[in-house]
């Protein structure tokens, strides 16, 4: 459940003045355990320790369990919960309104992979700032458990149906469509989510973030890919990550080759330690490899996937004016006499 | 040049001079670049002050179906489309045997020689041109010729109809814009159609155009580009859209002026975002997430796509969110006649998505109209916060039609009910879903205006916009959307009426079906001793001024241009059922535009039966 305060800040207030408080919704309606509800309780923790505003914060989701969770965090923020899949969309609209809104959108695996992969292959491609969570339970939870397409081949329902279909890797597409963040974290992994969280928050461009959020009432059985204990068996970090916000110039020590740093949009930086391999998130190639082989062996590579930080944004090829379309006044937007008057000629 | 063949006996035609009362039909293959050609023929005649209309009968193909583009010349002002075709230019070899059997009695024909078109009958006039050799020598670019050929029937019609050829010349300059060298040539294959044409044809016809003053100060435009001056001067913001035909010149017209008058001198930035989504799904859903976050947001389609957006009209029909839709009506079911016109989404659009809904339409009938629509439907979607369509068909859209020019809006855009501190302040209280005025619309507040927040749904609300399935909660909003609609009939624009001396019958009509309604009321009157009273609607739902129009008349006719008698059907769901009984219907469904004489044959047959 989302009641208990999250356990870093206590009643501290943050940069900007504001508790802990400030950053909670109402109260979850989702079942007890739902990995939903951790990456509610992160959500909270990101917002209040990045100090960001919530009055510039729009929460969007689509349609399903995971979809209704804006409206448990961050509560004064405005929230747009649309219809089924198609929250890119609106995402986008509202972003071409006001540029300076800060986007989280909500989404499940049903909702992106299903019924919005359409919107989704899009929203990546556009590049849209925005965070994209995708709440990833193998199953859709709201219509009460059916295969959702991200279940693993061979993935057993609760009712014993075998999923003989390949999924679809949400992450694998998000970087092959231009995406230009790109991870995957557990929503049991409350260090890697949280730095991953506040490393979206730093990003400008779309967040393209994998959550593995098992459903403890359809799909937490023996013989599911997405129960809590699989994924925890199953899990394989790509390396240690720590996220050092551009508020707190802490310099971190390490040797040479030890950690790799990626500076972010806003000039927060993420540390990457390597634990084994060659792993280079800023490498397509190497990051469609390393998906491809994790997954064949039945494992979720997780940690940053894939980062582009100077990949322009959709907004910023439109090249608009500084101030939100939305609140541009008549004066900015309606030509004068001048101008009809020419056109009118130009049609004589 | 002799004539290639000069027709053996031949036919004059018998009747007195037909002045500035006749329609030209160019039958050609589509991709052949005949455009320019029938466009500047239309302006040298609207430049000669008389009036004049054009309508392109265009198929869904880029290159080598066939293609009709028909313009009348009325010295009464009639600009609907006229069934009868007077001149005839055969450039389609394929089709044109079967066009000039089609012909009545007494018309002409200007065709190419080698078509040896005058064995086909004896009783039209024939004026064969060898278009080939004219062609040769003006433009020695073999490639060109198949472009500059079609000036050459402009050529010979301007020496025919004795239009005069500098304002021929005028009319191409303003067609071909600043392109010295394509006007120079097509220059050149006008005046050697003239010159051939005065040379070796005998006028034998008796359609002559004469300078009148019926046009002065007018413009020519299209619906659609008529619809984006509108959109533009509404202070449109948001516009998202994907190509289909008839709405995509609407956009495309849109992208341009808004290219040139919306972005800002100095720093080159746009005071606009125009975004090709990737379908009408996404398109719509982009307009409503702009119209949530305060923005003025649009997107423009036909049928197909209208059908697409039903799930976000509910949306944004229930979450009480602003956008403008654009419907350039085709002819439907399904793909159906892409390039054709109907009225035929009235029905689905009045009540589209799922669930109790109703979706305000406006109904513009003239490219002015499509202009003030446009804006009054920017004003219509905040004041109602709701989804506004504006319902045109691809005969308004993308024909050129005479009018006089747009005036400049007088009013301030109305961006509705928005909270500030001051409102907030005299309600004491805020709740994004509460009806505090009475007229069913709620105050909203937008992210980053610096106003409280709410959570927009789809799903079941409460007045706070909290998720609630309980019974009264439901009821209440969509009884107070049903209130809202109450608000909508009195802003909607309300209909027209009017009535001749002794009128007997009503009819209605909207839309385009109105210029054939106008001209068959005058055919009526005159022809048939019907005088008859008009109802023309412009806007749904209904304002009390229709349900009077029906009372005051025993028997009303609705003209309408598809096959179900839509219209017909939301009149019959607003009327008790006496008034209902009283509604008869003139359906008008082949994909090409509604003309007069179909509406008075249909009118007067049911009369002749009815009036017993
Ligand atoms: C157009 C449409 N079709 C179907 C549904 C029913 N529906 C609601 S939620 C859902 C699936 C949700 O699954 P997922 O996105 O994986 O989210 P979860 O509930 O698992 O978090 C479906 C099919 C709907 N709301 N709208
Ligand atoms: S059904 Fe599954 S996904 Fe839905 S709230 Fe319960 S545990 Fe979470």
């Amino acid at each position: 459940m989302s009641t208990d305060a999250p356990a870093a800040p206590g009643r501290k207030l943050n940069r900007i003045g504001l508790e802990p408080g400030a950053y909670r919704g109402g109260k979850s309606t989702l079942c007890a355990g739902c990995g939903h509800n951790a990456i509610s309780e992160r959500i909270i923790e990101a917002y209040y320790e990045m100090g960001i505003d919530p009055s510039r914060v729009v929460k969007m989701s689509g349609i399903g369990c995971s979809s209704k969770s804006p409206a448990y965090f961050l509560g004064s923020a405005h929230g747009f919960n649309a219809v089924h899949g198609r929250m890119p969309s609106v995402a986008t609209g509202a972003m071409l309104a006001n540029r300076t809104l800060l986007a989280i959108g909500v989404s499940g695996d049903g909702d992106t992979g299903a019924i919005g992969i359409g919107q989704f292959v899009h929203l990546m491609r556009r590049n849209v700032p925005m965070i994209y969570i995708v709440e990833n339970n193998g199953c859709y939870g709201l219509t009460k458990g059916q295969l959702s397409p991200t279940a693993d081949l061979g993935s057993v329902l609760k009712s014993g149906v075998v999923n003989d279909l390949p999924p679809i890797d949400l992450c694998a597409l998000a970087i092959e469509l231009g995406a230009s963040f790109v991870a995957r974290t557990f929503s049991g992994d409350k260090k890697q989510m949280s730095a991953l969280l506040k490393a979206a928050i730093a990003h400008r461009g779309t967040v393209m973030l994998d959550i593995i959020s098992p459903c403890v009432t359809f799909n937490d059985h023996e013989g599911s890919t997405k129960s809590y204990s699989y994924v925890k068996d199953h899990d394989e970090p790509l390396g240690e990550i720590s996220f050092v916000p551009y508020f707190d110039d802490i310099s971190v020590d390490y040797g040479p080759g030890e950690v790799q740093e990626v500076t972010l949009h806003d000039g927060s930086r993420l540390l990457l330690k390597k634990l084994a391999g060659d792993y280079d998130p800023t490498n397509r190639v190497i990051a469609r490899r390393v998906l491809h082989e994790t997954a064949s062996r039945g494992e979720y590579a997780t940690g940053l996937l894939y980062v582009e930080p100077s990949r322009p944004d959709f907004l910023s090829l439109l090249n608009l004016v500084d101030r939100p379309l939305a609140f541009l006044t008549p004066d900015e937007t309606r030509p004068g006499r001048d101008v009809l008057e020419q056109i009118m000629e130009e049609l004589r | 040049m002799p004539p290639e063949t000069a027709p053996a006996a031949a036919f004059t035609a018998p009747a007195s001079r037909v002045v500035n009362d006749f329609s030209i039909q160019v039958a050609t293959v589509n991709g052949s670049g005949s455009q320019t050609a029938n466009l500047v023929l239309l302006r040298s005649i609207f430049q000669s002050g008389v009036p004049v209309s054009g309508k392109n009968l265009f198929p869904s193909n880029i290159a080598g179906l066939p293609t009709w583009f028909t313009i009348r010349a009325s010295r009464r002002g009639y600009i609907a489309r006229r069934r009868e075709t007077d001149i005839l230019v055969a450039m389609n070899p394929d089709t044109a045997r079967e066009d000039v059997a089609s012909l009545r009695p007494g018309a002409a024909v200007v065709y190419d020689a080698l078509l040896r078109l005058e064995a086909v009958r004896d009783d039209v006039v024939f004026y064969p041109v060898p278009f080939d050799r004219i062609v040769a020598p003006v433009c020695p670019d073999a490639r060109l010729r198949k472009l500059v050929r079609n000036m050459i029937y402009d050529g010979v019609l301007a020496r025919l109809l004795g239009i005069d050829l500098a304002r021929m010349r005028q009319a191409l300059a303003r067609q071909l814009g600043k392109k010295p060298k394509a006007v120079a040539l097509n220059e050149a294959a006008l005046d050697a159609g003239f010159e051939y044409a005065a040379a070796n044809l005998e006028k034998r016809d008796p359609f002559v155009i004469e300078p009148m003053d019926a046009t002065r100060g007018k413009i020519l435009i299209d619906g659609n580009a008529a619809a984006a001056i509108g959109a533009m001067m509404a202070g449109v913001t948001v516009v998202t859209w994907y190509p289909i035909t008839p709405s995509s010149s609407l956009c495309e017209a849109l992208t341009g002026y808004m290219r040139a008058h919306r972005t800002d001198p100095a720093t080159g930035k746009a005071t606009f975002a125009i975004v090709q989504a990737e379908d009408e799904l996404s398109a719509l859903g982009m307009a409503l997430g702009a119209g949530w976050a305060g923005a003025r947001a649009m997107t423009a389609t036909s049928g197909p796509g209208i059908s697409l957006m039903a799930e976000f009209t509910g949306l944004g029909y229930f979450a009480e969110v602003p956008a403008v839709i654009f419907d350039i009506q085709r002819a439907g079911p399904s793909t159906g006649l892409p390039t054709r016109t109907a009225q035929g989404d009235l029905l689905s659009t009045a009540v589209l998505s799922h669930g109790d809904t109703r979706h305000p339409m406006l109904l513009p009938a003239s490219v002015g109209e499509a202009y003030e629509m446009a804006m009054a439907a920017f004003d219509l979607a905040e004041r109602l916060q709701t989804p506004v369509f504006v319902m045109s068909d691809l005969d308004l859209g993308m024909n050129v039609w005479m009018s006089e020019p747009f005036a400049y809006p007088e009013r301030a855009p109305d961006r509705g009910k928005r909270l500030t501190p001051e409102v907030l302040e005299r309600l004491g209280e805020w709740h994004r879903y509460r009806d505090v005025d009475g007229d069913g619309v709620p105050w909203r507040t937008a992210p980053g205006d610096g106003m409280p927040a709410y959570f927009c749904r789809g799903s079941g609300h409460n007045e706070q916009g909290q998720y609630s399935e309980r019974p009264g909660d439901y009821a209440g909003t969509l009884e107070r959307l049903a209130r809202k609609l109450e608000t909508a009939r009195t802003l909607v624009p309300p209909a027209v009426v009017e009535a001749d001396e002794g009128a007997r019958v009503g009819l209605i009509a909207f839309g385009t079906s109105h210029w054939a309604v106008a001209e068959s009321r005058d055919q009526l009157r005159e022809e048939a001793g019907l005088p008859t009273a008009y109802l023309r609607l412009r806007g749904y739902p209904f304002g009390p001024e229709v349900e009077a129009f029906v009372r005051r008349w025993e028997r009303v006719y609705v003209v309408e241009q598809n096959r179900d008698g839509q219209m017909r059907g939301l009149l019959a769901l607003d009327l008790e059922p006496p008034l209902v009984q009283r509604l008869r219907s003139v359906r008008h469904f082949d994909g090409l535009p509604l003309d007069a004489r179909s509406v008075t044959a249909a009118v007067l047959e049911q009369e002749r039966g009815g009036t017993r």
